[in-house]
């Protein structure tokens, strides 16, 4: 009886449309995780560069979107994160996948001090602030004359074809070692992707995610619920510093040649990465998937007009912001109500149970 | 090594940061607007006074004053039409706007003027040089760090000896009540945006007297300026320039040990003042 | 004709409706006291007055022409200058550079220069170098009644001025009232201090939630009418 007057009020967060989303959202990764048997080699690479891509955005997007921390400076991880990746097979004779690993280790250890400095700082200090730092960092491992110095150097030939794996895959599909280590850095960026998305899920979904909510709209009441304001985003930081640092090691056993100023490029890493989110939808999972599908298709159809690219994702990115400043995702989930991931909470069982007491 | 002399390049040379910092210190003073084009801006108005001196055959002081009101024209228009829709208390909206800005006047030129290094002829001033006691003086360096000590000059004397210098204190302060005194606030955040392109017009000068320039050096420019900007203090013209001079005399120390070192230098210089006084050297009392 | 007058101004405050059609006015010359209790709207009704929000155009007017759409700026120019609550004055400015920025709009000439307006508080000429925020809150009421005078208005609007001020520092800010009515200003007074502003008013409005409930004469209606008026007919 007393199960009857409390269960009819139930909180989720799952909608309808999200459920049905989950079931294709699972047949997607299916399908991705089994194209290389059909697909050619230059498809993999270029789906494995929007998953990278992906990645970055979902970690920017969970600092900007999310913890109000606009950052220009997440070059720093990825530089940081593939300069560690090169130490690891150069210096130390280690498998690129030891590398990676340990890329996400020293990237969030780097991440350490950048946040002690960079967290005393507010808005528009902070994002220049963190800018500096990259650059600084930059600046120092240009010193770094083991790898290559300012000029940069490549991984040692046959480090990628003799990665964890490689060998497994060339047997199995039939396929050159080279390829098939695109094909082992491909499944593994789908892996990065798919679980840094389950992360930021769950993370929202989650107690934390709700007073980081509170924390981005307004710092005194998230205190009143018992958030610490500065533990949640120094908490955040810290990952999303982790999961670039990965990326951007996994990138770079893909390129396996690397330079101070390509792998700190503010361009590459940081730029394209905020026109993903704000052409996408910035504060939502669904915004940088939109965001990194757009951006993938412009610089196709885009790709043979040099700086004119540029030139207009730099103009598109204007019209967003001024226009659509929740970008093309909220555009369409403020048209039809649509949230794959939805992580507002809603209060069902209340109209069918009107007849029964109300609770007030 | 001759330290005093080092020193002495250190200062004139962070002159030329504080010319490129004060227009950004104006817009950042009044209207919290980082313009992360600031950099791209420079370097544009150093091709327009380069295409006047090279079509018109002018000298690059008479071309640059020229320029002058072509780009308190530019800076009023796009204050007015783009910027100011971007105020607010949210940061994001200014900072991926002018993030936008950056990347697309960069690539304009690019476009425009090819990747190309470039210089703007000054006849022999670049080379020539005065003896000041036991150190010896480049003209050029001599002339930029005065023009950056009359620009300063003239931005205080702006701020807090005319009309629209309070119109500026005013509308920083409090933009609704400004609005209650007849000012309008984006007309006066436009003639703000327009006087620090006039300033930048200055710096674009000598940034294209002194060196080759090129289209995609505008965003070191512009973390140079911040830096002068942040380590001087929000609204603080006299400490722009004491920032400019910290980062410039930083960066010739940091050279004269290694000459790899110069920018680092000049970079942990500006973290290790932040760490120390985070709102700066000279904040405003008021902020 | 008036020189002001409102007709069925409806105004909104953030997203809730805080005017349902006001009808006042405000003839050339007089000086008109509107009191209620907190919230009855008459902050919202000063606001959308001085432009800080914008109305239908036929909402508000001035001379008879419809001047409720102008932002506050325009306004200004129009002859219509305020006195904000909580007196509003820049930090960044001294006191005279606070009064200098009042004339900032202005468009003719008139009364009111620095000069006079030393003459009118002489206390702020001794301090004319001091931050404004310096002062003491019945001296930085003065600069605020001053930067509003310094737009020679044809009508002043002046928000709670006595809020938070000591009664005898409220007497001597009222003391200035009648020289600034010989200037030729028209006054619009909001005051929860009802005693002062039955003292210096020719006319009251009485507000309850948004609506005008009693005007008159001071000395035509009775504390029983205000209280009514005030409170509703049903607090009695």
């Amino acid at each position: 009886m007393a199960d009857h007057a409390f269960s009819p009020w139930k909180v989720e967060t799952r909608t309808r449309a999200s459920s049905a989303f989950g079931l294709v959202a699972l047949a997607v990764v299916i399908a991705a995780a089994a194209a290389p048997l059909f697909v050619s080699r230059s498809v993999i690479q270029d789906l494995f560069f929007i998953l990278t891509m992906l990645v970055l955005a979902q970690c920017w997007n969970l600092l900007a979107g999310y913890a109000g921390l606009v950052s220009v400076g997440q070059q720093a991880f990825v530089g940081f994160g593939a300069y560690t990746m090169f130490a690891v097979v150069i210096l130390a004779g280690l498998d690129p996948i030891v590398g990676i690993l340990l890329a996400g280790i020293t990237a969030s250890v780097l991440a350490i001090p950048v946040a002690f400095f960079a967290f005393r700082l507010q808005g528009a200090y902070f994002a220049i602030g963190t800018w500096v730092i990259a650059e600084v960092v930059r600046l120092l491992l240009a010193q770094w004359k083991a790898l290559g110095g300012g000029t940069g150097t490549s991984l040692p030939s046959g480090a990628t074809r003799e990665m964890f794996g490689v060998g497994l895959v060339s047997d199995w599909l039939g396929v050159r070692p080279s390829q098939a280590a695109d094909i082992v850095c491909y499944w593994l960026a789908l892996v990065l992707a798919c679980a840094t998305i389950g992360f930021i899920y769950k993370l929202l979904r989650s107690k934390q995610g709700l007073g980081l909510a509170a924390v981005r709209d307004n710092r005194e009441a998230a205190r009143s619920v018992g958030v610490d304001p500065g533990w949640m985003k120094s908490v955040v930081y810290l990952a999303a510093a982790l999961v670039t640092g990965i990326a951007g090691a996994l990138i770079y056993v893909q390129k396996a040649r690397i330079s101070p100023d390509a792998a700190f490029s503010l361009t590459d890493w940081t730029a394209y990465v905020i026109f993903i989110v704000v052409i996408g939808g910035i504060g939502t999972i669904e915004g940088p998937i939109v965001g990194v599908i757009v951006f993938f298709i412009l610089l196709n159809l885009l790709a043979d007009y040099g700086s004119w690219y540029l030139l207009v994702l730099g103009l598109i990115g204007i019209i967003v912001m001024l226009f659509a400043p929740r970008g093309l995702w909220g555009l369409f989930a403020d048209r039809t109500g649509i949230q794959l991931f939805p992580v507002r909470r809603i209060l069902t069982g209340a109209s069918s149970t009107t007849k029964g007491v109300p609770h007030g | 090594m001759n330290w005093l002399d080092t020193i002495v390049q250190g200062v004139l040379l962070g002159g030329l940061y504080a010319l490129f910092a004060a227009g950004l210190s104006l817009v950042f003073g009044i209207m919290r607007l980082v313009n992360l084009a600031h950099g791209d801006l420079i370097v544009l108005a150093a091709f327009l006074v380069l295409l006047l001196v090279t079509t018109l055959g002018l000298s690059p002081f008479v071309a640059a004053v020229i320029a002058m009101p072509v780009m308190f024209a530019l800076g009023w228009v796009l204050q007015f039409g783009l910027l100011n829709r971007t105020l607010g208390n949210d940061i994001l909206p200014p900072l991926l706007v002018t993030f936008g800005l950056s990347i697309v006047i960069q690539n304009a030129l690019l476009e425009g003027f090819s990747a190309d290094s470039r210089r703007i002829s000054a006849g022999g001033l670049e080379t020539a040089s005065l003896q000041l006691g036991p150190i010896s003086v480049g003209t050029m360096p001599l002339l930029t760090f005065l023009s950056a000590v009359a620009v300063i000059v003239g931005l205080n004397l702006l701020f807090y000896r005319t009309a629209l210098g309070r119109a500026f204190r005013a509308t920083s302060d409090d933009r609704e009540t400004a609005g209650l005194m007849g000012i309008q606030p984006n007309r006066v955040f436009a003639t703000a945006t327009g006087l620090a392109m006039v300033v930048v017009t200055i710096a674009a000068l000598y940034l294209g007297m002194r060196a080759n320039f090129d289209p995609t050096m505008g965003p070191a420019r512009l973390i140079y300026a911040f830096e002068a900007v942040i380590i001087g203090g929000l609204g603080s013209f006299w400490g722009t320039l004491a920032g400019g001079v910290i980062i410039g005399v930083a960066q010739t120390v940091g050279a004269s040990i290694n000459p790899e070192w110069q920018i680092l230098a000049g970079h942990i210089a500006f973290l290790l003042v932040l760490l120390i006084w985070p709102r700066g050297l000279f904040p405003r009392a008021v902020d | 004709m008036a020189l002001l007058e409102t007709r069925k101004l409806t105004a909104f405050y953030r997203d809730f409706q805080a005017l349902f059609g006001v009808d006042i006015r405000l003839e050339e010359g007089e000086t008109l006291a509107i009191i209620g209790a907190n919230g009855a709207g008459k902050t919202t009704l000063l606001r959308s007055l001085s432009g800080l929000i914008t109305n239908q155009p036929g909402h508000i007017l001035l001379d008879g022409r419809p001047i409720g759409a102008m932002p506050a700026p325009d306004v200004v120019a129009q002859g219509i200058a305020m006195v904000p609550e909580g007196r509003k004055l820049f930090p960044s400015l001294t006191v005279e550079e606070n009064l200098q920025i009042g004339a900032y709009g202005r468009s003719g000439s008139g009364t009111w220069t620095l000069g006079t307006v030393y003459d009118l508080f002489p206390v702020l000429k001794e301090r004319r170098n001091s931050p404004g925020t310096a002062l003491s809150g019945g001296q930085q009421q003065m600069v605020a009644i001053g930067r509003a005078l310094m737009s020679n208005p044809r009508v002043l609007l002046c928000d709670e001025i006595s809020l938070g001020l000591a009664p005898v520092v409220i007497k001597d800010i009222y003391a200035a009232f009648p020289r600034i009515r010989e200037a030729g200003a028209s006054i619009i007074i909001v005051e929860q201090d009802i005693g002062q502003a039955l003292k210096v008013a020719d006319r009251v409005y009485c507000m309850m939630e948004g609506r005008i409930t009693l005007s008159g004469m001071p000395g035509a209606i009775s504390r029983d009418d205000i209280h009514a008026a005030y409170f509703g007919a049903h607090a009695r």
